[in-house]
């Protein structure tokens, strides 16, 4: 309640703000100038083909790939090259998961969830325990799993204690790569579910990586497309249909024949 | 002739960027093993590890290494008469050089491989990013634990394979060259002196030190896919292992004299 009020004097100041943001790797420029604002208590969906940066932008945003020039806002506060004990302060407003799961092999799931929590607020045991258990239900998992460890889980469930850990504590600002790829429809739904509620009952503002057009109609308030390293379009996700650009057109429809794939064809033959 | 120039340029410039990174990263897992938070339980898994698993690779390496040892000494002190410094020579070597170098190179290649595998995994896997994003920092949670548990656990180790590197001695010189038992173990003990073993300590923790930075500074930045760990775990255990000897010689160097 307290932080609604805060919010409310200076609306002006959004969340999120990426301005210009580049990124190369050894002359392969893969962020050429992002721009994108996200306001509090949004839910932006990033789209794009695979490999053009969704993930790198991602990672630019928390610190963890340092970008090469542009600027990073989140509240009003810069964190591209700041102190280290800024970036620590802002990562500590984040939950995040990652592509391929990223959970820690050596520690079991209930562990892996409630991480932060025990090493960061000093949660006991038990309470971890209880808090584990809560969240993985609600992730449709049974609560016999958090004993196991990560190897010794599906794919897919590895995915949602991955969703689970970035949601146990809370964070005001939460970013998915990819949460529902590689599950089934119900599961999907169930965590598309759970990022609407994350959004709507918790006030947080999530950046959602997707390729699922259904499930970005979804989640989504906002929908941004990244092609060529810039973001050619972002809009209302209701005109995502009629944006009369034809990348995002084809993408959309996922149409096998397009600008996208021409480009495709044209750099694969210029090797 | 440029383009010769060029390359010799580019990799002289590759080696001191390296250079550069390796001695960052050693400062950094230095500073950050002495503040806070200390994260016991990664340390103690550590020592587990590096001082309990390794133990019966290196009693057996400085076993038979004292065994050989003595027959290998024998033969060439018999041909001047001088048999009864076998004693003196076995625990002379085991301690100042053969222990600490045997038991850090089998270390290498079991403890620096394994980190540099464990780490490299962790990154490739995005898993280092995750501590990262979960506000715990991957030199204090990660590195400072293996760099102070090999520091500490190498002297140990190689304390223990010290006497069962001079038992091998004792075994082969009492049973296969005749020695009397309390003649070969007083000549042990005769000319032994103090500075011999903590020598051979230093040297471990020094050597101990350097696997567990190489195992984890290799892991820390190895590649990508399973062909990068490979790369890296590879290349700590031969990075370590070269460490090893330079600073053997230097260490023994030093207390020349
Ligand atoms: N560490 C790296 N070194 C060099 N190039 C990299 C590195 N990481 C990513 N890239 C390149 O950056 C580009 C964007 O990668 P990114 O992972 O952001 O793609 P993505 O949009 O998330 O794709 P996908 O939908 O397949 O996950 C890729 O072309 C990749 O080759
Ligand atoms: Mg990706």
């Amino acid at each position: 309640m307290a932080k609604k009020t805060q919010t409310g004097s200076s609306t002006a100041v959004p969340k999120i703000e990426m301005q210009g943001v580049m990124k190369s790797f050894g002359g392969k420029h893969v962020l050429r100038g992002i721009d994108l604002i996200l306001n509090a208590e949004e839910s932006v969906t990033l789209i794009g083909t695979s490999g053009c940066g969704k993930s790198i932008t991602l990672k630019c945003l928390l610190g963890l790939i340092t970008a090469d020039s542009g600027s990073i806002k989140v509240d009003g506060t810069e964190i591209l090259g700041t102190d280290r004990t800024t970036l620590e302060a802002m990562r500590r407003r984040f939950g995040m998961t990652f592509q391929f799961g990223a959970l820690f092999d050596s520690l079991p799931i209930w562990e892996n969830v409630t991480f932060r929590l025990r090493h960061q607020q000093k949660m006991n045991r038990t309470d971890a325990r209880d808090l584990a258990v809560d969240t993985i239900t609600q992730l449709g998992l049974s609560p016999q799993v958090i004993d196991q460890y990560p190897a010794e889980l599906s794919g897919g469930m590895q995915k949602r204690v991955a969703l689970a850990r970035a949601i146990a504590d809370k964070p005001e600002i939460l970013l998915f790569d990819e949460p529902t790829s590689g599950l089934d429809p119900i599961t999907g739904g169930v965590i598309d579910r759970l990022i609407i509620d994350a959004v709507k009952r918790l006030g947080a503002t999530a950046m959602t990586i997707s390729h699922d057009m259904a499930s970005v109609r979804r989640i989504a308030d906002k929908v941004a497309m990244i092609h060529n390293g810039v973001i050619i379009w972002c809009g209302p996700v209701a005109e995502m249909d009629e944006t009369g650009i034809p990348e995002v057109d084809q993408f959309v429809h996922g149409r096998a024949e397009g600008p996208l794939t021409t480009a495709a064809k044209e750099e694969a033959r210029r090797g | 002739m440029i383009g010769f120039l060029q390359n010799i340029g580019r990799t002289a410039l590759s080696f001191l960027a390296a250079i550069g990174r390796i001695t960052l990263f050693t400062v950094n897992a230095v500073r950050w093993t002495f503040l806070p938070p200390y994260y016991l339980k990664q340390f103690f898994r550590q020592v587990l590890d590096i001082g309990y698993f390794s133990l019966p690779v290196v009693g057996l390496t400085t076993l038979f290494s004292g065994m050989v040892l003595a027959l290998q000494s024998y033969t060439g002190f018999a041909r001047f008469s001088a048999e009864d410094t076998v004693a003196t020579v076995v625990v002379l070597s085991v301690t100042r050089e053969l222990g600490p170098v045997l038991a850090g190179l089998m270390v290498a290649g079991r403890i620096g491989a394994s980190m540099a595998a464990e780490i490299g995994t962790m990154r490739v896997t995005d898993q280092i990013d995750a501590l990262d994003t979960l506000s715990t920092r991957p030199m204090q949670y990660l590195v400072a634990p293996r760099i102070l548990a090999g520091t500490i656990c190498l002297p140990f180790l190689v304390l223990v394979g010290d006497l069962i590197g001079v038992f091998g001695g004792y075994i082969v010189g009492v049973y296969r060259l005749g020695f009397n038992p309390s003649i070969y173990l007083s000549r042990t003990l005769e000319y032994l002196e103090f500075s011999d073993v903590t020598m051979g300590l230093i040297k471990a923790a020094v050597f101990g030190f350097l696997i567990a930075l190489m195992g984890c500074y290799h892991g820390y930045h190895s590649g990508n896919g399973a062909e990068g760990v490979g790369r890296a775990t590879t290349n700590a255990v031969v990075s370590s292992s070269i460490l090893i000897l330079i600073s053997n010689y230097l260490v023994t160097a030093l207390f020349f004299g």
